[in-house]
C-alpha cells in the first residue's frame, strides 16, 4: 500500500537518479538518520553505548569495507584484523604525534594509511585468485599483527606493548580517553558510519562499482569488454581498506581505548567481519549493518539470558555462541546463500503488493 | 666444522620434522579438495575434535558433564574407567567416521552445485560449530595426550651426530615416529587411490562429478568415505599435536600453518602437499634461525610460511605440483 513506485512521478535526472527512488525508501531513510541523530543521544547510557551502539557502529564500517571488496569485486579477503590494527596503530601515532589536530583529521588520515597499505597487500591479487587469494591475504593479516608486536616505535615503546589513547577532543568535547561522555563517542562514530555508507551506496551504483561487479561476475571478460583489472582491483582494495582503517581507528581510539594487538585484531577479527558480509548479504550496503548488528546481538543476548538469566557458567555459553554462530552460518548458506539483505529484498517485493497480491 | 654450520643442520633437521607434521594436515586438505572441491578449513578443528574425543574416551569422562552440571545441578565428571589406547583410538575413528557421515546429510548434500566460495565458507561455520561443540563435550581446559608414544632425546641420533661432528642432535623421538607415520600414510593413501576400486572411484569423482555418476557410482557414498579419510588423517595429525603440546584450542590453528602448505604445493596434489611442508618446514626454522632470531626479533615464525607462499605464488599462481590453470570465458 506504501511502499510503491506507482504514482511517484519525478520530473528531473537528479531525481531520477537519487539513491532511493522510492518515496517509502526515501523516508524511511531520513526517519532512521532523525531518530538516529536526535533521539538515540538522549536517551542512551553507558552500557547500551559500549555493549551494542559502539561496536555495531564500528564493525558496520567495517564489514561495508569488505564487503566491497568481498561482495562487490570478488576478492575474497582474510586480512581484515590486521588491516584494522594498521588504522588502529596508524591513528595512535598521529594522536600523539599531533595532539592538536582534530580528531576527524586524524582518522580519516588513519585511513589514507590503510587504504595505502591495503594497496600494497592487494599487488598480488593481479596474479593470484580465488583461495589461492583468500590464504594469501592471511599473510597480511600475520604479517602486520607481528610487526606491530615487534617494532617498539608503532606502540611508542611502552614497557607493556600496549597503545593506550590520551584524551582528545572534537570542538571541546572529548571523544577518547577515559573522561567520553557516552553520547559523544556514540555521535562521533555515527558521524563516520553515515558518510561511509553514502560513499560506499553511491560508488557501488556509480561506474566504479559497476566496474568491480564485472571483475566479480569474470574478470576475464570484464577485461576484454575494457575493464582495467589493475585499477578495478586495486580501487577496491583501496577503498575497502580505507573503510576498514577507519573502523581499526575507531575500535581502538573510541570503543576501547588500550590495545593489545595479537588480542584484539587477530585472525579471528578477520573471520567475525567475513561472517557479518556473509550474514549480512554479499554485495549489499544494508546487508553490512543487518550482519554486523545480528553478529553484535546475538552475544549479549546470549550472554544475558544463558549467563544472567539461567546462571550458566561463562565458559560454557561461550561454547554454546560458537555453536550457534557456527550453526547459523551453515543454515544462513543453504537457506539463503545471500544473506539477510536477500531477506529484506523479498520483504520489499512482498510489500510492494500488499495488501492486495492479486 | 664451524658450530653455526652444525647448529643450522640441527635446525634444518628439525624443520624437516616439523615439515612434516605440516604436511600431514594438509593431506587431509588434499583429499577432501581432490574429491569433493571443497576447501575443508575444518581440517584442523577436526584434528582437535578428534583428539578432544580420544582423551575424553581415554579418561571416560561425561560428554557435555559441563552443561548437564549446569541444568540439572549435578556433579558427573568420569565414568571411572579408563580404555586402553588403542580401543580408544578405534572408538574415535567411529565418532570421526558418524561425523563425516552427518556432516555429508546435513551440510554437503544441500550445497551441491554451489560456488566453491560458498563451501569454504560453510566449512567455516562448520570449523566454529565444531569448536564449540568439542569444548562443550570434553571441557576446554588443556588435556595432556599420552596413547604410548615415545618422547623425549633420541639417544641413537645423539650418539651417532656426536661421533661425526662432535657435537649431538637434538631431535625429539616423537618427531621421528610423526616422520615414519606420516611417511607410511602417505604410502597408504597413494596405493588405495591408485589400486582400490573405491580409491579409483574417487578418483573418479574427483575428474567429473555427471561422468562418475553417469557410471554408477555413488556421489553420497564417495563424500562420506573422504570425509572419513579426512578425518582419519585428522585423527592422526591430532595425536601427534597432541602429544607434542598438550590437546588445546591452538591445535586448531595448525590448520592455518596448513594453508600455506598447500598453496605452495598445489591444492590438487599428494606429492604437492608433502614437497610444501618439508619446505615450509625448513624454511621457518632457517629463517628464524638465521635471519629472523638475530635481525628482526624472533617469532618471525608465525608469518614466514605465508609470506614465502605469497611470494612463490606470485611467480607459479597454481603452486607447484598443481594443475595449470586454464580460464575460459
Amino acid at each position: 500500500m506504501f511502499y510503491r513506485e506507482a504514482g511517484d512521478f519525478k520530473t528531473s535526472y537528479t531525481e531520477d537518479n537519487q539513491t532511493f527512488p522510492i518515496k517509502f525508501d526515501r523516508y524511511r531513510y531520513y526517519a532512521v538518520l532523525v531518530f538516529a541523530f536526535a533521539v538515540v543521544p538522549f536517551v542512551i547510557n553507558d552500557y547500551w553505548v559500549n555493549a551494542v551502539f559502539l561496536p555495531f557502529l564500528i564493525y558496520a564500517i567495517a564489514a561495508i569495507g569488505l564487503n566491497i571488496l568481498v561482495g562487490y569485486c570478488g576478492q575474497v579477503s582474510l586480512g581484515t584484523g590486521g588491516f584494522m590494527a594498521v588504522g588502529a596503530y596508524a591513528v595512535y601515532k598521529l594522536m600523539t604525534s599531533f595532539p592538536d589536530v582534530s580528531m576527524f583529521i586524524h582518522v580519516i588520515l588513519a585511513g589514507v594509511i590503510t587504504a595505502v597499505v591495503g594497496v600494497l597487500f592487494g599487488l598480488p591479487s593481479l596474479r593470484i585468485k580465488g583461495f589461492y587469494l583468500a590464504v594469501a591475504t592471511l599473510a597480511a593479516q600475520f604479517f602486520l599483527v607481528w610487526l606491530f608486536n615487534r617494532v617498539p616505535w608503532f606502540y611508542n615503546y611502552s614497557a607493556s606493548g600496549q597503545i593506550s589513547a590520551p584524551e582528545r577532543t572534537v570542538l571541546g568535547v572529548p571523544i577518547t580517553g577515559a573522561e567520553t561522555a557516552p553520547w559523544a563517542a556514540y555521535l562521533f562514530c555515527l558521524v563516520f558510519v553515515t558518510v561511509c555508507a553514502i560513499i560506499a551506496r553511491n560508488l557501488t551504483r556509480g561506474m566504479a562499482g559497476r566496474k568491480w561487479m564485472a571483475i566479480r561476475d569474470m574478470d576475464i571478460a570484464a577485461e576484454i569488454i575494457g575493464v582495467n583489472p589493475l585499477k578495478a582491483k586495486l580501487t577496491a582494495f583501496a577503498v575497502s581498506s580505507f573503510f576498514v582503517g577507519i573502523s581499526g581507528a575507531l575500535f581502538f581510539s573510541v570503543y576501547l581505548g588500550a590495545v593489545e594487538v595479537g588480542e584484539v585484531f587477530g585472525i579471528n577479527k578477520s573471520f567475525l567481519v567475513l561472517f557479518m558480509v556473509i550474514i549480512g548479504g554479499l554485495g549489499s550496503i544494508f546487508g553490512s549493518f543487518a550482519g554486523a548488528a545480528f553478529l553484535v546481538l546475538l552475544p549479549v543476548l546470549l550472554k544475558n539470558t544463558l549467563v544472567g538469566g539461567l546462571g550458566w557458567p561463562t565458559d560454557l555459553a561461550a561454547h554454546l555462541e560458537f555453536i550457534i554462530v557456527g550453526a547459523l552460518i551453515i543454515i544462513f548458506l543453504i537457506a539463503e546463500p545471500h544473506g539477510l539483505a536477500q531477506l529484506w529484498r523479498v520483504t520489499k517485493e512482498k510489500l510492494r503488493l500488499w495488501p492486495f497480491p492479486h | 666444522m664451524p658450530e653455526q654450520l652444525i647448529w643450522g643442520m640441527e635446525v634444518f633437521l628439525n624443520g624437516l620434522m616439523a615439515g612434516v607434521l605440516y604436511a600431514l594436515v594438509a593431506l587431509g586438505f588434499v583429499l577432501i579438495f581432490k574429491a569433493s572441491g571443497i576447501f575443508n578449513y575444518a581440517q584442523g578443528v577436526m584434528a582437535l575434535f578428534a583428539a578432544l574425543t580420544l582423551v575424553g574416551i581415554m579418561e571416560g569422562q561425561v560428554p557435555f558433564s559441563h552443561l548437564i552440571n549446569a541444568i540439572f545441578g549435578t556433579e558427573v565428571h568420569h565414568f571411572g574407567w579408563h580404555v586402553p589406547a588403542l580401543l580408544a583410538i578405534l572408538l574415535t575413528m567411529v565418532v570421526m567416521v558418524a561425523m563425516a557421515w552427518v556432516v555429508n546429510q546435513l551440510i554437503f548434500r544441500h550445497l551441491v552445485n554451489q560456488e566453491p566460495i560458498i563451501l569454504f565458507m560453510a566449512t567455516i561455520g562448520l570449523a566454529y560449530f565444531l569448536e564449540g561443540f568439542g569444548d562443550m563435550m570434553w571441557g576446554s581446559d588443556i588435556k595432556k595426550l599420552d596413547v604410548g608414544l615415545p618422547q623425549g632425546l633420541n639417544p641413537f641420533i645423539d650418539e651417532v651426530t656426536y661421533n661425526i661432528f662432535g657435537y649431538g642432535f637434538f631431535i625429539d623421538n616423537l618427531d621421528v615416529v610423526a616422520t615414519v607415520v606420516a611417511a607410511l600414510l602417505v604410502i597408504v593413501l597413494v596405493i588405495f587411490a591408485q589400486y582400490s576400486k573405491q580409491g579409483r572411484a574417487m578418483r573418479a569423482v574427483a575428474d567429473d562429478h555427471q561422468a562418475a555418476l553417469s557410471v554408477g557410482i555413488s556421489l553420497n557414498f564417495i563424500w562420506v568415505m573422504v570425509w572419513s579419510l579426512a578425518g582419519f588423517v585428522a585423527l592422526v595429525a591430532g595425536i601427534m599435536w597432541g602429544t607434542k603440546s598438550g590437546v588445546q584450542f591452538s591445535l586448531s590453528l595448525i590448520a592455518l600453518k596448513a594453508l600455506p602448505v598447500l598453496m605452495l604445493g598445489g591444492f590438487t596434489s599428494i606429492p604437492g602437499a608433502i614437497v610444501g611442508g618439508l619446505i615450509i618446514g625448513v624454511g621457518e626454522k632457517v629463517f628464524e634461525f638465521a635471519i629472523g632470531a638475530p635481525y628482526l626479533g624472533g617469532a618471525t615464525e608465525i608469518w614466514f610460511a605465508y609470506v614465502l607462499a605469497l611470494i612463490f605464488l606470485v611467480f607459479r599462481p597454481q603452486g607447484l605440483f598443481g594443475e595449470k590453470i586454464i580460464e575460459r570465458v
